[in-house]
């Protein structure tokens, strides 16, 4: 949905992968999770618990809670007010939280 | 908690914010600024810091403003604490806060909230539609990750960050397949009658008319005084519909951006139950507060587009007068002192206020987003739509509250940041009471959601376990 | 101003207590108005766990006991016809509910109580103590510290949303009238009839019954009854939506339908005051963690605080005036246990009929002593 914009080589930022869905995705030090995962093309971060609509981002600052993923086994976390860092473990939850065992 | 570890706590790192604490420090009070974010600036002028150079310019010197206060606020003997995110506020001024996945508590008798404002919700069907974005979320995007819309973008809407946000985008090269202003023709007419006091900011029009100048040369299809938008798409955006001059459009698209104003957001103020006024030109609720930035509570203060919305360069002289006002009732600055250096602030705070009843009027949003059509979904987070919250009000529910109990609508974790506003403006259209009589949502600790085990700590020294949130940034 | 309607009924307040009598009283073919305040009162109706609740009620009293037992019993047909009449599924579950203990001396204490009760009913009360691998065996995410519970199998939740709403739905689909947004603040009785103001409307009746939670306490007097409750604050903890995990409730921790936790409970005494403190919540969230662990990172999305209406010794009042015959008082903090009674049986004695002899001992006279 969204694409890095082109940038001179010495203002770009340092690439780096993180794991979404167990597919690895390249990302960019510095960026929100969300824009790492619109960057990589996701439409749908998750499906509502209420009825199972898709969902994306919306507000991009943390007031419209439709940017929630899993990071690292935390559920529910605002993609949009984490960075990314090397290696992180993204999903994207399809519904309600889990608990218990691990999904 | 009575012990105090400050004598002044900032929340909210934005302009209003930077400039509170920075006074503050001036005035030698011990300031601790808090912030969610992991970098100064807010939302305005987000991730100034760490912005790269070409993203910056394209963004323009309004944005580049910010990196004097950030500067000042690095250099400055105020405590920062970001990634910080408060979930609590008690009425004796106690903060409860959470950073790194453990939550500690501040209090100082002095309080300062420069939380800022947000996007107001523009609900109309199809808003929930993954590729539906405000057009702010875009800039936001461009200002953190230098990101942009791949493939067509519509723009619909009223007011200057819609165009703002247009002209941006096309620097940066994005398709736009066309802009849709929303307010509606009526709203010229009776915006004239403030065109004498927004001549005072000249500035400020020319910018506006340069581009509209810029986006009709660059082609891009425009329309104004649009209604009947929806959103098309089964799993996602594909295309805005809308009628405009009798006529109906399509406009086909992957990224829709729509953008309705900016309204305070009161989740804190109304936390703290502090008296607050409808305003019925910016068709917002703002927080009661005097010369100084205090609220019904004393010690409890507010500055900045969190109290009412006044842009950027007013919230600077707003944060500073509020920490005048805290400097003086905690001793540190005499009352004449402190009205000498009021005075230039409240010059310009005037001077920023020239352009905005203009504005207000100009880009007043149109009935059908502050009061939209049954199917409309208007609780995002509960999914409930604007029929049935007239089917609530029809069962005998006097205000939001009523109304969240019967239908869920302000149950999620967003608890009514979206959707609050347009509840309480449909409650008053079907009651026929006004919004100052319908009232709000009842605010409740906590401001966002936290763990279980977060809250659990707080009663025993003893460490729960929490599992490591990751650090927010 | 005068109301143009000839009622029968007016009933005052609008909570679980008072939608359920209007309901009954309506079903049975009275004329009833229902008068209920706007959106920002204080709602016992609103801030509650919703169970359905045998287990712990009724020691020393077995009146109570049985009343409770009744009410209990009754309540999967009163889902039923609720269901039928306005389509609004309560979400009743009666599965049996829980106690979980967190040491054997608070597990020997219920147990005991509970043991109490069946005896003071001549042993017709089930009940079960369970010990650690059988509480397991029916909620297997209960944590390692918790010992034990004690099991009631006619103990249930609904929705107390739902049951609102189905309530004032069929009031209203059976000629009932609400009107919402004033608090009545004066109730006069003259020849034969109630007239009771909210502002300068007047309501008139031939009957009233007061069912107004804490603000009985000012009205009842009024009509020569006595109501002499306080409220008793219980807050809550409520988390995001979570996937099925718990089906039997208990006092402390229950999961709704919508998969979303609810975390209570406490009992404070702290007058007219239904915030929240982090003293209290971080206790219950404790508790929480400790007879579920794996809530331990579940968010929590929002807290209540709520008062509860509290007589001086916690069982209901139920009494008809003498003085201002057709006047009646009902308040109690097990609004939606008693609901089905509250809904059906109560309302023969509300028009004339025997008084049910489970509430004879119900009256404020008892507080005299």
């Amino acid at each position: 949905m969204f694409r890095p914009m082109v940038l001179p080589a010495s203002e770009q930022r340092r690439a780096l992968e993180i794991i979404v869905e167990g597919r690895r995705v390249p990302a960019r030090e510095g960026e929100t999770l969300a824009a790492a995962l619109l960057n990589a093309g996701v439409v749908q971060f998750r499906r509502t618990p209420v009825s199972g609509q898709p969902r994306a981002p919306l507000c991009l600052m943390g007031v419209c809670f439709d940017c929630l993923v899993e990071v690292d086994g935390a559920q529910n976390v605002q993609s949009c007010m984490v960075e990314v860092r090397e290696g992180m473990q993204v999903r994207l939850p399809d519904g309600a939280r889990h608990v218990g065992d691990s999904a | 908690m009575n012990s105090d570890t400050h004598d002044l706590i900032v929340i909210g790192a934005g302009p209003a914010g930077i400039s509170a604490a920075l006074t503050a420090a001036s005035c030698g009070l011990k300031t601790v600024l808090l912030d969610e974010q992991s970098r100064p600036g807010g939302q305005i002028y987000r991730n100034i810091t760490a912005v790269p150079p070409t993203i910056a310019a394209l963004l323009g010197p309004d944005y580049r403003h910010g990196e004097s206060l950030a500067a000042r606020l690095s250099n400055s003997s105020v405590e920062l604490r970001f990634g910080t995110l408060v979930w609590d506020v008690a009425r004796d001024l106690t903060v409860t806060a959470q950073q790194n996945g453990r939550s500690f508590q501040v209090h100082a008798p002095q309080l300062i909230a420069a939380t800022g404002a947000m996007e107001r919700a523009s609900p109309l069907p199809g808003w929930t539609l993954p590729g539906v974005l405000n057009a702010g979320a875009a800039q936001l995007a461009m200002k953190s990750a230098g990101s942009v819309p791949a493939g067509r973008v519509v723009l619909a809407g009223g007011g200057p960050l819609l165009l703002l946000v247009a002209c941006q985008l096309l620097d940066a090269g994005v398709t736009l397949a066309g802009i849709v202003e929303t307010s509606p023709a009526a709203n010229r007419w009776r915006a004239l009658r403030y065109l004498p006091a927004a001549l005072g900011a000249p500035a400020y029009l020319a910018k506006g008319l340069g581009m509209l100048w810029r986006l009709r040369r660059a082609g891009v299809p425009m329309f104004s005084a649009a209604s009947a938008l929806r959103v098309e798409g089964s799993d996602r955006a594909q295309a805005l519909t809308f009628t405009a001059r009798g006529a109906a459009h399509r406009l086909d698209a992957e990224v829709v951006l729509l953008h309705h104003g900016v309204v305070p957001n009161t989740q804190l103020s109304r936390l703290l139950r502090v008296d607050h006024d409808w305003d019925s030109v910016q068709l917002t609720w703002r927080p009661r507060v005097d010369g100084w930035g205090e609220t019904s509570l004393a010690g409890f203060r507010i500055t900045g587009d969190g109290v009412s919305i006044a842009g950027a360069l007013a919230a600077e002289p707003a944060g500073a007068l509020a920490a005048l006002g805290a400097a003086q009732a905690l001793g540190r600055l005499t009352a004449p002192e402190a009205e000498r250096r009021a005075a230039p602030l409240r010059g310009t705070l005037q001077q920023q206020g020239h352009i905005r009843p203009f504005l207000d009027t100009l880009y007043r949003p149109p009935e059908w987003i502050t009061d939209p059509s049954d199917e409309t979904v208007v609780c995002r987070c509960e999914e409930v739509t604007a029929g049935r919250i007239r089917e609530m009000a029809r069962l005998g529910c006097q205000g939001p509250n009523q109304t969240k109990f019967f239908s869920r609508c302000g149950m999620g974790p967003c608890q009514g940041r979206m959707c609050g506003l347009t509840v309480t403006q449909i409650l008053s259209s079907a009651l026929g009471k006004e919004p100052e009589d319908v009232g709000a949502y009842r605010i409740r600790a906590p401001l966002k959601p936290v763990p279980l085990a977060s809250i659990a700590a707080l009663s025993n020294p003893i460490a729960v376990d929490i599992a490591e949130t990751p650090e927010p940034t | 101003m005068t109301a143009v309607r000839e009622i029968d009924t007016l009933v005052l307040g609008g909570g679980v207590v008072g939608t359920a009598i209007a309901y009954g009283l309506a079903t049975a073919g009275e004329r009833v108005r229902l008068l209920d305040e706007g959106d920002d009162a204080f709602r016992a109706a609103r801030g509650n766990f919703g169970l359905v609740w045998v287990q712990g009620k009724g020691q020393g009293n077995p009146d109570y006991a049985r009343w409770t037992l009744a009410a209990a019993e009754r309540w999967p047909a009163f889902a039923q016809e609720l269901a039928a009449l306005t389509g609004v599924d309560v979400e009743l579950s009666q599965i049996g509910g829980i106690t979980m203990c967190l040491d054997d001396h608070e597990l020997a204490e219920r147990a005991a109580g509970l043991e109490s009760v069946r005896q003071s009913l001549g042993g017709h009360y089930p009940y079960e103590v369970l010990g650690p691998s059988r509480l397991r065996e029916i909620s297997p995410l209960v944590g390692p510290d918790v010992v034990g519970a004690v099991y009631c199998p006619l103990d249930g939740h609904v929705s107390p949303l739902r049951l609102l709403r189905a309530l004032v739905q069929g009031f209203e689909s059976r000629g009932g009238e609400l009107v919402a947004g004033g608090r009545v603040d004066r109730i006069e009785y003259r020849a034969g009839a109630f007239h009771a103001w909210v502002g300068s409307n007047e309501h008139v009746a031939g009957r009233v019954v007061l069912a107004a939670g804490l603000g009985n306490r000012d009205l009842a007097p009024m009509v020569g009854l006595k109501a002499p409750v306080k409220p008793n604050r219980g807050q809550i903890l409520v988390s995001e939506r979570v996937q099925p995990f718990l089906r039997h409730p208990s006092l402390h921790v229950r999961q709704t339908g919508e998969g979303v936790v609810q975390i209570g409970d406490s009992k404070e005494d702290v007058g007219f005051d239904d915030g929240t403190t982090l003293e209290q919540l971080a206790r219950i969230a404790r508790r929480a963690t400790r007879c579920f662990p794996i809530l331990a990172n579940v968010n929590v999305v929002r807290t209540w605080g709520a008062l509860r209406v509290m007589s001086p010794d916690g069982f209901p009042i139920y009494q008809a005036s003498s003085d201002c015959p057709g006047a009646f008082v009902v308040t109690c903090h097990s609004g939606i246990t008693l609901a089905s009674l509250h809904a059906g049986p109560l309302v023969n004695w509300l028009r004339g009929g025997a008084e049910p002899s489970d509430i004879r001992g119900f009256k404020a006279e008892r507080f005299d002593v």
